[in-house]
């Protein structure tokens, strides 16, 4: 076990290392002096000499990239020029927002699209599996600023059940907290439902046909046993795939979500910074979400192993 | 669905795998039928834009800022004669009516998703059949595209747009780059399995070039799938183009699209939130289209996929 994680964490190196040429050679491409781009438009010519220095843009492209990998692996992610202090520190303020609208999502998301999943797929054929399949279908066509907009009209204004924008952090009261975070995680977690349900359904589908199934059916155990155990267990690998790949959306949905909502996370830095044409900025918070989805589908190769003991590396 | 047949003077070649009865099927599939009359409606509203409004999309009037929807308001001419013009969809901060500027926004919209798909699949084409074909090219683009796609698309998007001007050519661009490493996983997927079809191997041992190998003989096999990915591809880049401009990052915002139009209606949302629902629901309405177009040609063109997801 632990030698199959020490490979697979290795095999996400040169993953991760294309990624990071990638993200560096993204300032490069843009025309004319990077030390002028990362210095601003209000910059002196001595800010833009000791940019360029610093950041070592005078030596050969391979020398100032490996200065660059130095500089991040120590947690040096640059200066914002915008917000006028680390972008390590600008991110340690922001990731708290985002962290708790991520774990919310993403926990709302498995608790009712599973189930739903599971019920589709028992009731095949039926208007139930037919609103399930619809529903999915729609999930992934309504944008999810749209859903943002219409959430906070009907619950907000109309209603006025709860907040229309804003975050409160959870040391200034949990309703506050709460009650903020409800809009923002239902309308990312839409498109995400629709993904988790739609091959939950598939997946269980495929696994109801086996013999085991009838087998254990004709042994008389009960069919919610039959459901869970037999079959969701057997139909959970791909589930965890999904769960896992679904992650890039969850992240370009929070980037939108955040906006909508006014949520000062790392999705809100994102497209504050790429306006603001804060490169370090963008660089880094694009790094950080990359090096989150690898490592979540890392996390996701390794569940493999105790949803199915079958799999072994 | 790939039946040998001899020619002699030029090896063997596959028969394609569509077929002319596929289209009698397509067009029996409700959701193909549901999706092209809706798709149809909007491309001719955004291209018979200047006949179905007598406003202009880019018209700021700042007499008629923030109509309701229906607003009726009257129109001095020089000449003093009086008409009555309605805003069916009222209008935005700066008085440019919405329904005027969402009917132009089709054209933008479709185009987008157009484009994108167009250049996805042909690049990525391009890039899977190498990847595919050439065996030492295979570990290094394939390693190169896990890297992009380890990116979250949007994401991608969304810096690509900030390294150049905004317009609709970098707009497209920075959808396509983060669209390539998924059809070219594909493209490569179907190349590795069609190389070792018998009927390859015998094209192989026939003394068929490379070229028409691939091109005659590897290439068809990739088209279903690549129809339907297309598809999608469209679905997302309308989707996509329209959360750029909506987040400001995207077409500039005097050009009529959707998205934009309901970046224009974030401020004032609390008091006319028709702004931002009436535009998001022809957006929503467009990709559905799209998408349930890419659904029955997938039940259709390449049964075997309706069993993956």
């Amino acid at each position: 076990m632990l030698g199959f994680l020490a490979r697979r964490l290795l095999a996400t190196i040169p993953v991760m290392a294309i990624v990071a040429v990638l993200v560096f050679s993204m300032l490069r491409m843009t025309p004319g002096d990077p030390a002028s781009i990362i210095a601003g438009a209000a910059a002196t010519s001595a800010d833009v000499a000791g940019i360029r220095e610093k950041l070592g843009l005078d030596r050969p492209i391979v020398e100032q990239f490996a200065i660059w990998i130095g500089n991040l692996l120590r947690g040096d992610f640059g200066e914002s020029f915008f917000f006028k202090k680390t972008v390590a520190s600008l991110i340690a303020d922001r990731v708290g927002p985002t962290l708790a609208l991520a774990t919310f999502t993403m926990i709302l998301s498995i608790a009712v699209a599973v189930p739903l999943g599971v019920v589709a797929a028992y009731k095949q054929g039926t208007w139930i599996d037919r609103v399930v399949m619809g529903f999915s279908v729609l999930g992934f066509s309504v944008p999810v600023f749209v859903i943002g907009y219409a959430l906070i009209y009907v619950f907000a204004i109309e209603l006025a059940w709860l907040p229309v924008q804003g975050y409160q952090p959870i040391r200034e009261g949990l309703w506050g907290f709460l009650s903020r975070l409800i809009l923002p995680s239902l309308t990312l977690s839409v498109i995400y439902i629709a993904l988790i349900a739609r091959i939950t359904r598939t997946s269980v589908l495929e696994v109801l046909g086996e013999d085991y199934i009838r087998t254990a059916r004709a042994k008389g155990l009960p069919r919610s046993t039959v459901l869970m155990r037999h079959a969701l267990r057997n139909a959970a690998v791909p589930i965890v795939t999904v769960i896992g790949i679904g992650v890039a959306l969850l992240i370009g949905g929070v980037v939108v979500t955040e906006s909508v909502y006014s949520i000062p996370g790392l999705g809100r830095l994102t497209v504050d910074a790429v306006l603001a044409r804060d490169y370090p900025t963008v660089q880094a918070v694009i790094l950080l979400f990359s090096v989150v989805y690898v490592l979540l589908n890392l996390l996701v190769d390794v569940a493999y192993t105790f949803l199915d003991p079958r799999i072994r590396y | 669905m790939t039946d040998v047949v001899a020619l002699p003077e030029q090896g063997l070649v596959a028969v394609r795998p569509i077929d002319r009865g596929m289209f009698a099927r397509l067009l029996r599939a409700p959701t193909v039928v549901a999706g092209i009359a809706i798709l149809c409606v909007i491309a001719l509203a955004g291209i018979a834009a200047p006949l179905l409004t007598s406003f202009d999309p880019a018209a700021i009037n700042p007499a008629s800022r923030n109509q309701k929807p229906g607003a009726v308001m009257t129109v001095r001419a020089d000449d003093g004669t009086k008409t009555e013009v309605r805003h069916w969809l009222g209008t935005d901060s700066l008085g440019r009516d919405v329904y005027t500027r969402v009917v132009y926004g089709a054209r933008t919209s479709l185009a987008v998703g157009a484009l994108v798909a167009l250049f996805s699949v042909a690049i990525g084409l391009c890039i899977g059949l190498a990847a595919g074909y050439v065996r030492w090219l295979d570990g290094i683009v394939m390693r190169f595209m896990d890297g992009l796609m380890a990116i979250p698309a949007i994401l991608l998007a969304i810096a690509l747009v900030s390294l150049s001007s905004a317009g609709l050519v970098a707009v497209i661009v920075a959808i396509v780059v983060p669209e390539v490493p998924r059809v070219v996983r594909l493209v490569r997927s179907v190349v590795l399995s069609v190389r070792e079809e018998p009927y390859v191997e015998a094209a192989v041992a026939a003394g068929t070039p490379g070229p028409t190998l691939v091109f005659r003989h590897i290439l068809p096999n990739t088209l279903p799938p690549l129809i339907v990915q297309a598809t999608y591809i469209a679905a997302s880049a309308i989707l996509i183009e329209a959360i750029l401009s909506f987040l400001g990052v995207g077409i500039p915002p005097e050009t009529p699209t959707w998205g934009n139009v309901m970046a224009e209606g974030r401020t004032l949302f609390r008091v006319y939130p028709h702004t931002i629902l009436y535009p998001g629901i022809v957006l929503a309405l467009t990709i559905l289209s799209v998408n349930l177009l890419g659904d029955g040609l997938r039940d259709t063109l390449d049964p075997r996929m309706r069993r993956r997801l």
